[in-house]
């Protein structure tokens, strides 16, 4: 692994070694007064966030710091960003200035596969970070690490994807990352939230939540935007919540083992209900522990290597 | 300049034995045999081209050209888009009028008319604005184009769509009295709101927002409607969607005087170019689907597409070396259009000589309304031509394109067919690659 | 990177060091050797615990432990202790999987930490070994048993327990073999095999 910038193509042995990994440095750092590693010293890791996200962000920073490297935040407010430079010659800039790793937030779609090709031979690896409506390949690692955690295993298990999949980066990452480690997956979101050709992906396709919620190991809620709710997706946030939303009543449906995850940050009230979010079937801040424990392990297979290995 | 030039063993439209071709005071005066020196009268100081195995047609004329003259010069000029125009094998091309200033008024017109000619390498005829400021709201003065130096035919407010369709009524109903034509750039902006690809299976997979073909195909659609309900002529540019085509076979089967053309891109490339996101594959309407391409190409074979234009968009390297949605969409056409309809068309026997010269030559000229352009190659006719090299291959190199901007989408692809002679009123252009000064 | 196949090399190229029978004797030797330094028997027997490091050290440091059993009457705690996130030479090789961390009920505090290793060569895992003991707990004082000491350091460390010496050149490969992980037993030299 150079860089990790989609789920998309990533192979199941490569993803169960992170998820490995992950589970691995859990057990080790469990209960230490003194969480820190010095596998990493030395290396430089830089966000770099052309997006507000405190939770991704601060996520990151951690495992960085976790495992002794230096972490460097550079965000759209503080910097050159917003004095217009140029996505490539940031790029070259922070490459230039010794970091090993970029972790990437943009608004675009393909910036993170733009910037790994610019700073092609130059060492330096991307990790996305969230791109556009694309991909957000670490999420997807963190909901499998703890759908891992919940459920024993992915392969066999059937997970609903719950939402607005046609604007949803977590979506498409977690299709392909769940998709592979051979879990069934089902979208369930209204059809003018999903995406065109969404019959060739390796899923099936439901407009009615209530038949699907008894078959169910997992059921992952992504999060409405309000520019979707004024966009005419939907006819209101009322009628998207009655058809779409995970209440008490829907809950209830559920098989007792299954989990309930939310990417964060919820709307409650919306697309999930707050005593759904707060009982102990969700997962919810499993998934945010996790994600530090799942990103040391994505810094640790993409810099603790031999350089510019395959 | 004016001596005489003989050109020997020439296959018209490549059909029949090669023949011998004199030029004089830029008119093909004989065709025939054996012409040389001895029985050909008063040939002192003739010059000899010697065209053994090359294809002779008709030069050929791009109804869609953008040459970022005046505004951004940095991409293109008027000088350096008419080489790569020249060598492409063009004796004409129309100027886009999304220019900075818009080519909306006599002024803008007249003067990219008149770079042209101080240019000389072939006929720059500029494209007026349909409305003002191309904002799709009042209409330019159409009238006082046609009437200047320039002779505006073609009116377009290509980059966008007259999508207004009262406005749009009006600019078809208005232009009959100028013998004009409205080209329309086909794309309903409601249904394209931040659109960056097709929307298809690779599009939503990529996370790119979707240009449905219907947002084509609507406009269309509605334009032949109106065009026929008001008696006008109307051209729509750059077909990209097998719809499209479907609309255009029905609009004129009921006799709508409506014509398109098809750009070199859509007929090869598909969304597949998306993987990587490498914007030198953004172009706006987007590559569309093999099966598209497939339809496209026998629409043109056939006729129900008329013409093959290039959409040729220079583009300086920052706005393409940047991410996706930031680029520009566009790509270079001019010297490679000719290379990828023979791929694309003649080598799958789909059309011969003729009909290259039909679709990139005569019918441009003919929707255009150029006297003088896409004339038979006969005796008394303007020597308006080009020599192609039918079985030679070549490799394109963006950086050394005549353009300033390199953003070709067939960098490093071998292609087929070379222009080796163009010439334009009797005055060679192009010889063996190079520009003639 | 391919794992090393162990006892599978052409014979020309590979010689034995010990027999399956020379391990288990080296290892019931090391066994009392550990009884008798720690005073592990006598009187005031102190809390002893042995760390394998992964993947060899950890079926050793049973081993060891049940041999210590059956000749002490004393069972001594067993885990491993995985050093790969220590390493200073992470860049230098292939990405590796990290292995399990397992320590003994009531953790090593105060205890004597005996680490064991299969072969002590350069010292760097060791060294990474006893940064690792560091953020595991507070041994009060930490010994070394290796299987094999095949010389080559590179670092100022030295093993108190050692099953066998063996000179070797720096292009030579000692590989030990057990059952738990290999199907057999022994101790391989290799020529000409990368380190």
């Amino acid at each position: 692994m150079k860089h990790l910038l989609s789920t998309d193509g990533l192979d199941p042995a490569t993803a169960t070694a992170v998820l490995d990994t992950a589970d691995t440095l859990k057990r080790t750092l469990l209960g230490r007064e003194v969480r820190k590693l010095p596998t990493l010293r030395g290396r430089t890791v830089v966000t770099l966030f052309y997006e507000n996200s405190t939770r991704t962000r601060v996520s990151f920073e951690v495992a960085g710091k976790w495992m002794s490297a230096d972490v460097i935040n550079v965000s759209a407010g503080g910097s050159s960003v917003n004095k217009g430079e140029s996505l490539r010659d940031t790029a070259l800039t922070l490459s230039a200035a010794g970091a090993d790793l970029v972790i990437v937030r943009h608004p675009a779609s393909g910036a993170a596969h733009r910037l790994a090709s610019w700073l092609e031979g130059t060492g330096t690896a991307v990790v996305n970070a969230g791109d556009g409506t694309h991909e957000h390949p670490t999420q997807a690692l963190l909901d499998a690490a703890t759908l891992r955690e919940r459920l024993g295993e992915i392969s066999g298990r059937r997970i609903a994807i719950v939402g607005d999949v046609l604007h949803s980066r977590v979506a498409r990452s977690n299709v392909h990352l769940l998709a592979a480690l051979g879990a069934e997956v089902v979208l369930v979101a209204p059809p003018t939230l999903l995406p065109t050709g969404v019959h060739s992906w390796p899923v099936t396709v439901s407009h009615d939540l209530d038949s699907e919620l008894p078959a169910l190991d997992a059921v992952m809620l992504l999060r409405v935007q309000a520019e979707r709710m004024h966009g005419g997706f939907f006819p209101s946030a009322r009628e998207y919540s009655i058809a779409y939303g995970l209440n008490e009543r829907r809950l209830a449906l559920l098989p007792e083992h299954a989990v309930v995850l939310h990417p964060g940050p919820m709307l409650r009230g919306m697309e999930i209900a707050s005593a759904v979010a707060d009982s102990p079937r969700a997962a919810i801040t499993d998934q945010v522990r996790n994600g530090v424990h799942v990103r040391m392990a994505v810094l640790y297979h993409l810099l603790a290597g031999e350089e510019e290995a395959a | 300049m004016n001596s005489p030039l003989l050109i020997k063993a020439v296959r018209l439209y490549g059909e029949g034995d090669p023949v011998d071709v004199l030029v004089r005071d830029g008119v093909i005066v004989e065709i025939g045999q054996w012409l040389d020196a001895a029985s050909t009268q008063d040939l002192d100081g003739v010059r000899v081209l010697d065209a053994d195995g090359l294809v002779a047609l008709p030069g050929f004329v791009d109804l869609h050209t953008h040459l970022r003259e005046p505004g951004r010069e940095d991409t293109e000029t008027i000088a350096t888009g008419s080489a790569a125009a020249a060598l492409g094998g063009y004796t004409a091309v129309f100027a886009m009028a999304n220019t900075d200033p818009v080519a909306d008024n006599a002024v803008v017109v007249e003067h990219v008319w008149r770079r042209g000619r101080e240019v000389g390498l072939v006929d720059v005829h500029p494209v007026g604005a349909v409305t003002v400021g191309l904002k799709g709201e009042k209409l330019a003065e159409l009238g006082t184009m046609a009437a200047s130096k320039a002779g505006v035919r073609v009116f377009s407010d290509d980059g966008l769509c007259v999508a207004d369709p009262l406005i749009m009524r009006r600019a078809l109903e208005y232009t009959r009295s100028l013998d004009a034509v409205i080209a329309q750039h086909a794309e309903e902006p409601r249904l394209t709101v931040g659109a960056q690809a097709h929307e298809g299976e690779r599009a939503a997979r990529l996370g790119l927002a979707g240009w449905p073909a219907a947002a084509e195909e609507s406009i269309v659609a509605r334009d032949c409607l109106l065009a026929k309900q008001v008696d006008a002529r109307l051209h729509v540019c750059h077909v990209s969607t097998s719809g499209t085509v479907d609309v255009l076979r029905w609009a004129k089967a009921r006799g709508t005087k409506v014509s398109a053309e098809v750009t070199p891109h859509h007929l090869l490339l598909t969304d597949e170019r998306l993987e990587g996101y490498d914007p030198v594959n953004k172009v706006n309407p987007p590559l569309r689907t093999e099966s598209d391409v497939q339809v496209l190409r026998e629409a043109l074979a056939e006729g129900v597409l008329d013409c093959v234009a290039t959409d040729h968009a220079p583009h300086a390297v920052q706005d393409k070396d940047c991410e996706w949605s930031a680029a520009r969409p566009g790509m270079l056409g001019l010297q490679t259009a000719l290379s990828i309809v023979v791929k694309t068309l003649v080598r799958p026997g789909l059309l011969d000589w003729r009909g290259v010269a039909r679709v990139m030559s005569e019918r441009p000229a003919e929707i255009a309304g150029l006297p003088d352009q896409g004339r038979p190659l006969a005796v008394g006719e303007p020597a308006t031509l080009v020599l192609v090299d039918p079985r030679a291959h070549w490799v394109v190199r963006g950086a050394e394109l005549a353009s300033i901007s390199g953003n070709t989408p067939f960098e490093g692809m071998e292609l087929p067919a070379v222009v080796h002679t163009t010439m334009l009123r009797g005055r060679v252009t192009v010889t063996e690659g190079k520009v003639q000064s | 990177m391919a794992p090393r196949v162990r006892g599978a090399a052409d014979p020309a190229d590979e010689r034995e060091l010990l027999s399956a029978g020379d391990v288990a004797r080296t290892i019931a030797r090391m066994a009392h050797q550990v009884i008798e330094k720690t005073a592990l028997d006598g009187p005031a027997g102190r809390s002893v615990v042995l760390l394998g490091i992964p993947s060899r050290g950890t079926p050793l440091a049973h081993r060891l432990a049940d041999r210590i059993a059956e000749f002490s009457g004393v069972r001594v705690g067993v885990g491993s202790l995985d050093v790969t996130l220590y390493r200073d030479d992470l860049r230098r090789r292939p990405n590796r999987p990290l292995e399990s961390t397992t320590l003994p009920e009531g953790g090593i505090d105060d205890s004597l930490v005996v680490l064991v290793d299969d072969v002590l060569f350069s010292g760097r895992t060791i060294r990474a070994a006893l940064d690792a003991l560091r953020d595991a707990g507070r041994p009060s004082a930490v010994q070394l048993a290796v299987l094999v000491d095949r010389g080559h350091r590179e670092l100022p460390i030295r093993a108190d327990y050692v099953g066998k010496n063996v000179p070797t050149a720096r292009s030579e490969d000692v590989a030990v073999s057990l059952s738990e992980l290999d199907g057999r037993d022994g101790v391989f030299l290799r020529r000409g095999a990368s380190s």
